[in-house]
């Protein structure tokens, strides 16, 4: 459910970023590559997973489903708030920098 | 476990590798007069955002697992020799395969990006004949 969630989130973080026109002055490319990045991981994880539980992998209870989106969920909205940090630091666009100059 | 440690690992070595090819850059674009944007720093710097970037959700997901808590020696599982050896071969075998899977989808990325690039390149010069 976390690789599902997370993949999902890698994808329209992508079709955002491509909807710009490669024009990166929000750094969705940061938010793009993190998501990959994490869905890879998580992906090896799973068949790590997956090599161990065999058929049981695709049968997880209840509980641990609900637990997993949340994670899932959390990470996404982790994801966000480190695009946003960097996007707020880097100030591509000087918007930071013009509001703390102005009197 | 600790899956997420040797992609972190990989990602400050590549940081720094990025750091200094793009001071080499700097200096070689100064001295010529031409400059070429998209250099290798910036391909590294894409590997580096996977890296850094999945090592950190990656640790929040084990950080959700109690399995890395905020004092020495930050992993649970290094408390116990039994378990330690666990985390170890986790590392060896699911992490080594992460930072293997990222590095080669980056490559991949790197290929196909030098091959579009290399064929804009003369359909540009043709349109500029004509």
């Amino acid at each position: 459910m976390t690789l599902l969630i997370t993949v999902f989130s890698a994808i329209a973080a992508t079709i955002i970023w491509y909807n710009q026109k490669f024009d990166d002055r929000t750094k969705t490319g940061v938010l793009c590559f993190m998501y990959w990045g994490a869905a890879i991981m998580w992906f090896v994880d799973a068949v790590f997973e997956y090599a161990e539980l065999q058929s049981q992998y695709f049968t997880p209870a209840l509980s641990d489903m609900v637990n997993d989106a949340y994670l899932g969920l959390s990470v996404t909205a982790l994801g966000l708030i480190i695009w946003l940090v960097v996007l707020l630091i880097s100030d591509p666009q000087k918007v930071v920098r013009n509001a703390l100059m102005k009197k | 476990m600790a899956c997420f440690v040797v992609p972190a690992v990989e990602a400050v070595i590549t940081t720094a590798v990025t750091k200094v090819i793009e001071k080499k850059e700097k200096t070689e674009a100064k001295n010529e007069t031409v400059t070429v944007s998209g250099g290798f720093s910036k391909k590294l710097k894409w590997l580096n955002n996977m890296l850094w970037g999945g090592s950190a959700l990656l640790a929040f997901e084990h950080i959700w697992h109690g399995e890395v808590v905020p004092w020495f020696p930050f992993l649970t599982n290094a408390i116990d020799p039994a378990n330690r050896a666990e985390m170890l071969h986790e590392m060896a075998t699911a992490g080594v395969s992460m930072t293997i899977l990222v590095t080669a989808v980056w490559a991949g990325i790197v290929a196909v990006t030098g091959i579009i690039s290399r064929s804009a390149v003369p359909a540009e010069s043709k349109s500029g004949r004509n």
